[in-house]
């Protein structure tokens, strides 16, 4: 039988070489077509690892750190190596329960699988650390990791500085790839501004992963690794001590100051209020004190210094009569009739604070006495001139002026997000007007109003320029980048570079002006201003402002304005003060620009400006109306997370508390007398829940 | 006693260079995977420390076994046939009550030091035991009731590897159908079965009321397009009526029932892992669908098979070198010095090196084809064809599992896995039929 099937052994043949010929196509496949594998087995077993740069330090103009790297320590576990400790001891040390502890175990299991160390508790206290230290050698599985943090020692210059966080989607995007996840960069500031330099350059080690993803050792022996570099460090233009006075005069007022060096345009000092501690934002509560500041109506984390538009109002009256004097529409005995108000216009504005008694009867008394209806004459005399065909022209020609004194122009400082200002083209009040109009349509621009619009660090920089009498440097905060290279050098030059903007006026013009500050302080509306042995030139302001609140147009408290240089001849000192909301600029402005000249010129404040100092340091003029304003974002957006997600934990703190919480109010009402008051009306009809309106309702009744 | 020149007369060389030649690559296989830079190598082949020093061991005692065979007189083979396999399903029984537990099998019995597979020897007494019921002259292949007699021969230790949870061991037996294809098989069977495998393969990938609805307009067609035969032989329609009738059965209550009933869940996984699915019976992976089932954990088979393919993808032509390959040498592929020992070739010695151990088996299996033909005993044929047929599918699952042409089934590569009892198993399987067809001259048994 078995001659029978012995054709069957071929077919048996055939069965075995083609079910091998099928295995050696798909190796063929695998191993010689298919070469997806090769990187694959790449990524699986070599682990690139990162190798991080200190970041650069930042130095004051007397050499001392102003920003510093530490190291904090995260609490790193590795689930199974952690088995069979005395969990209870464990919880006991650091303060949690068992079930805290259960769960952020389960959770590290889950988030990096047990074998792999994941963190514990980020960033420990420095008790903690220590008492960890003491015991580590009894919890077998965790160990500390050090993780790179930013400090400040003088707990100042958080807006100059700015912050560094770990770069988000679109940081990792614009960087084309460069920046990765967990990377730190600069997001504002000098942080942000000069991040190349700071950051310094990542390093690669090479090292070979297991399959549990435990590195083994070194790939190739670590051909193929790139050391790290340190980031440089930066010299800056900060007088840290004086950035330390000026924060606490500043501190619960909102505004902006700048203290610059006209000789070399350095900024000496930079504030914007409200301020922040920047050790704050680093450190343990950092993310949770972020998203409090952001949430802040009072904007802590916007540089007020670079990005706050104000009207100018009487600050600009030196300009006005410089380009006035320089166009010889007026000269130094040119005075100005007024009798408290400016009438050649028909409506009898501005007003102005005196009247008679010759107090604009020349140019240096106008200045020291502010007249308003001086400046604003000469502002149209200025644009009216018949030297050109109309006053479109004429007004362009001012223009020019204003964007050479650095008004309405980007300045190019070091730091991100620097507002122009504003100085409307006449573009604008052809639109308004219906392409007529004249010098009396936007007259008090004359007077810094209108739609003039400046930044602190802009005002400061005219300063430098009227103390230099007709240049500046770019007002800047860097000196020196530590192992300066020529691109570094390249990114300098902008900063050394004499902008010899006015030089057309000649030195007699500025010292018209430059005499009519000085009787600002001497006998003008400035003499809170004068320290002794030293001549100040400055000019206070004040302007009003308006809001608008609960639909309603509210006038709030002026702005107190002030700016100067110091001393008269060979300035050294430029300031330009804006406080939000305070009053007259002489009574805030000035005493806090005073006494940062004599900080920064004497060295010490007198007696005198040091119970002063302590006096405005504790002042409280945040406006009023902030209260309010949060209050009611608080709210809208507590009943926005109520309509989406149901959850009224947050919402119930306005509707519950409304019977005993006092609602805080920009007008004093007095609801019981006056029924509703307005905006609680106009808040039911758009955001609060009806219980809460009918909490409101009860206690109003 | 023979003298040694009669002793070697008729030994076919060619299987004893083939032997030698896939144990040392197998040992240095071992010895890649597993050598700590540092070791001093003679020291560590010799203290039975290590994986390669143990499998140096084992092939020592192999080779004792294998030359102690070879010097056995032939007829021992046949005469003592039927004894080795009563022995053979008493050890396999006695596993129930002496057991020991070790890797979630229950098949291995514990003796000193020494880890004793029944399930795994069993392979040489059945294939001696199916040889001696073939050559007996009252066997006629032909007749059912002789087919029946042999398949039982076969399912009995299947059955009890299968009480073992030894399926992978248990499957091996099935390759005995080779061989008795080879003795007159009648054709329709492997034709039954595959078309078996085919039909389970489509319910897997094709929804099973779509299959029914495909099964079913098939059925139509064919009795459309047969319709004239159908009018003169009205069988025809009954049997394509029938046919469907049972495939339909099969793929709606058949299929279910062996996947949710008869195999583990495990087992289920790994087949449909093989078609790049999850498992439908698994009610934690059936109900997840689209993203969510994504989420889940890659299951431990389908981890496998996917580092494997990437050791074995990642060599290249000339693969890493011995020492280089980081896939194999950083146990990224589990398993990998017993049942995926073929990643190390495949990621150590590249497209070349895989060819070349392809090759080496090819020709053994081929050869051993040749042999079992030029047989004039019945018995040595038969023996032949099953030690072909066990090596065959050793091999060609092996390597098809690593490569994601099969499920995985935790079946050894013959001569190169690491492991004492296979190695063992295998040696002896050749060695008996070295020793047969040294004296095929002799008398027909």
């Amino acid at each position: 039988m078995a001659i029978y099937n012995q054709s069957r052994s071929n077919t048996i043949r055939l069965i075995v070489i083609i079910t091998f010929l099928i295995i050696a196509l798909q190796l063929f496949y695998l191993q010689l077509v298919d070469r997806r594998y090769e990187q694959l087995a790449m990524d699986n077993a070599v682990y690139p690892k990162v190798i991080y740069p200190e970041r650069g330090v930042i130095y004051d103009r007397k050499g001392k750190a102003i920003l510093n790297n530490t190291i904090i320590f995260d609490l790193m576990v590795t689930p199974a190596e952690a088995k069979g400790i005395d969990t209870l001891e464990f919880c006991k040390l650091l303060k949690i329960d068992t079930s805290e502890f259960r769960k952020r175990i389960v959770e590290a299991i889950i988030k990096n699988t047990s074998v792999r160390p994941s963190v514990f508790k980020a960033m420990l206290t420095k008790e903690l650390q220590a008492r960890f230290e003491e015991n580590s050698w009894r919890f077998p599985g965790f160990n500390l990791m050090e993780r790179p943090l930013r400090t400040y020692p003088y707990h100042a210059a958080a807006h100059i500085l700015g912050y560094i966080r770990e770069a988000d989607k679109r940081d990792i995007e614009r960087s084309n790839n460069f920046y990765r996840q967990g990377d730190y960069i600069g997001k504002t500031g000098l942080e942000a501004y000069y991040e190349s330099v700071l950051m310094g350059q990542r390093g690669v080690q090479y090292m070979i992963k297991d399959n549990k993803n435990r590195l083994v050792g070194a790939y190739e022996g670590g051909e193929y690794d790139t050391a790290s570099i340190a980031g440089r460090s930066l010299h800056t233009h900060i007088d840290i001590e004086l950035q330390q006075l000026a924060e606490a005069l500043m501190s619960n007022k909102v505004g902006g100051l700048v203290a610059i060096d006209p000789n070399t345009g350095g900024i000496l000092s930079m504030v914007s209020g409200p301020n922040y501690d920047p050790n704050d934002l680093s450190g343990s509560e950092g993310s949770k004190n972020f998203s409090r500041m952001q949430l802040d109506v009072s904007g802590p984390m916007l540089n007020r210094a670079i990005a706050g538009r104000y009207e100018p109002g009487s600050t600009y009256k030196p300009l006005g009569a410089l380009i006035a004097l320089n166009e010889k529409v007026v000269n130094a005995a040119y005075g100005y009739p007024c009798g408290g108000r400016y009438t050649l216009c028909g409506h009898g504005k501005p007003e102005c604070t005196h009247a008679g008694g010759g107090h604009a009867a020349s140019l240096r008394l106008a200045i020291a006495n502010s007249c308003n209806a001086y400046f604003a004459h000469i502002y149209r005399l200025t644009v009216d001139n018949p030297r050109y065909k109309n006053v479109y022209d004429g007004y362009l020609h001012w223009k020019e002026y204003m964007n050479a004194f650095g008004l309405g122009v980007r300045l190019g400082v070091d730091l991100p997000n620097e507002n122009t200002g504003g100085i409307p083209d006449t573009v604008v009040y052809n639109r308004e007007n219906a392409g007529r109009w004249t010098s009396c349509t936007n007259l008090t621009l004359g007077i810094g109003q209108d739609k003039m619009q400046t930044t602190p660090l802009q005002m400061a920089n005219a300063m430098c320029i009227i103390a230099n009498k007709g240049f500046y440097y770019t007002p800047h905060f860097v000196k020196e980048i530590e192992g300066e290279g020529p691109a570094d050098q390249n990114r300098l030059k902008q900063f050394q570079k004499k902008h010899n903007v006015l030089a057309n006026i000649p030195d007699a013009v500025f010292n018209e002006v430059i005499e009519g500050m000085s009787d600002v302080v001497k006998v003008g509306t400035a003499r809170g201003a004068q320290i002794e042995g030293i001549e100040v030139c400055a000019k206070t302001g004040t302007a009003e402002n308006y809001t608008i609140l609960d639909r309603r147009r509210i006038k709030l408290p002026d702005n107190s304005m002030f700016v100067c240089f110091a001393p008269k001849e060979n300035p050294k000192i430029a300031i330009a003060v804006f406080v939000q909301n305070a009053g007259f600029g002489a009574t805030w402005a000035a005493p806090i620009a005073r006494m940062m000249m004599e900080k920064y010129l004497v060295d010490s404040l007198t007696a005198y400006s040091k119970l002063d100092s302590a006096r405005i340091a504790s002042t409280n003029l945040m406006p009023s109306y902030f209260k309010r304003l949060q209050y009611k974002e608080d709210s809208i957006r507590a009943f926005k997370w109520f309509q989406i997600t149901k959850d009224s934990a947050y919402i119930d703190r306005f509707s519950m508390q409304g019977s005993t919480m006092e609602l805080p109010s920009p007008f004093k009402q007095n609801p019981t007398e006056q029924g509703l008051p307005n905006w609680i009306i106009l808040l039911s009809n758009s955001c609060l829940p009806e219980r809460a309106i009918k909490q409101i309702k009860l206690f109003s009744a | 006693m023979r003298n040694n020149a009669a002793i070697s007369k008729g030994i076919d060389w060619s299987l004893v260079w083939i032997y030698f030649a896939l144990m040392v690559i197998g040992l240095s296989t071992i010895f890649a995977a597993t050598y700590q830079e540092g070791d001093p190598i003679l020291q560590s082949f010799i203290a039975f420390k290590t994986d390669y020093s143990k499998q140096f061991y084992f092939w020592g005692v192999a080779l004792v076994v294998g030359f102690i065979i070879i010097l056995t007189d032939s007829k021992f083979f046949p005469t003592t046939a039927n004894f080795w396999y009563a022995v053979g399903i008493i050890f396999l029984l006695l596993v129930f009550p002496f057991h020991s537990r070790i890797k979630g099998t229950e098949s291995i019995i514990r003796i000193g030091a020494f880890n004793f597979q029944p399930a795994e020897f069993c392979k040489i007494v059945v294939a001696l035991a199916l040889a001696k019921y073939f050559s007996r002259p009252e066997t006629n292949f032909n007749r059912a009731g002789s087919q029946f007699t042999a398949t039982i021969l076969v399912l009995i230790p299947v059955g009890l590897a299968i009480l073992q949870r030894e399926t992978g061991l248990a499957l091996v037996y099935f390759s005995f159908f080779l061989m008795m294809y080879r003795e007159g098989l009648p054709s329709i069977i492997p034709t039954i079965g595959f078309s078996f495998v085919i039909l389970i393969i489509a319910s897997i990938l094709i929804p099973p009321n779509i299959l029914a609805i495909l099964l079913s307009s098939i059925a139509v067609l064919l009795i459309y397009f047969s319709r004239r035969q159908i009018r003169r032989r009205r069988q025809i329609l009954t049997s394509i009526l029938f046919i469907w009738a049972i495939a339909v059965g099969i793929q709606r209550f058949a299929v279910p029932f062996i996947f949710e009933k008869v195999l583990q869940k495990h087992q289920v996984e790994r087949i449909y892992n093989l078609f790049g699915k999850n498992n439908p019976y698994d009610p934690e992976q059936g109900v997840l669908s689209g993203d969510a089932s994504k989420k889940k954990k890659e299951s431990g088979s389908r981890y496998n098979v996917r580092q494997s393919k990437i050791a074995i993808g990642s060599g290249g032509f000339f693969g890493k070198g011995i020492f280089s390959a980081t896939q194999t040498r950083y146990d990224f592929v589990p398993e990998q010095r017993t049942d995926f020992i073929f990643c190390t070739v495949g990621e150590g010695f590249g497209f070349l090196g895989s060819m070349l151990l392809l090759g080496l088996y090819l020709t053994l299996l081929l050869k051993m084809i040749n042999i079992a033909e030029r047989q004039r005993s019945t018995f040595s044929r038969v023996y032949a064809y099953g030690v072909l047929s066990v090596f065959f599918f050793h091999i060609v699952v092996n390597m098809a599992m690593t490569i994601g042409l099969a499920p995985v089934i935790g079946i050894p590569l013959p001569f190169i896995s690491y492991g004492g009892t296979s190695l063992l198993t295998f040696t002896v399987l050749l060695a008996i039929l070295i020793r047969l067809d040294a004296d095929r001259q002799m008398v027909i048994r």
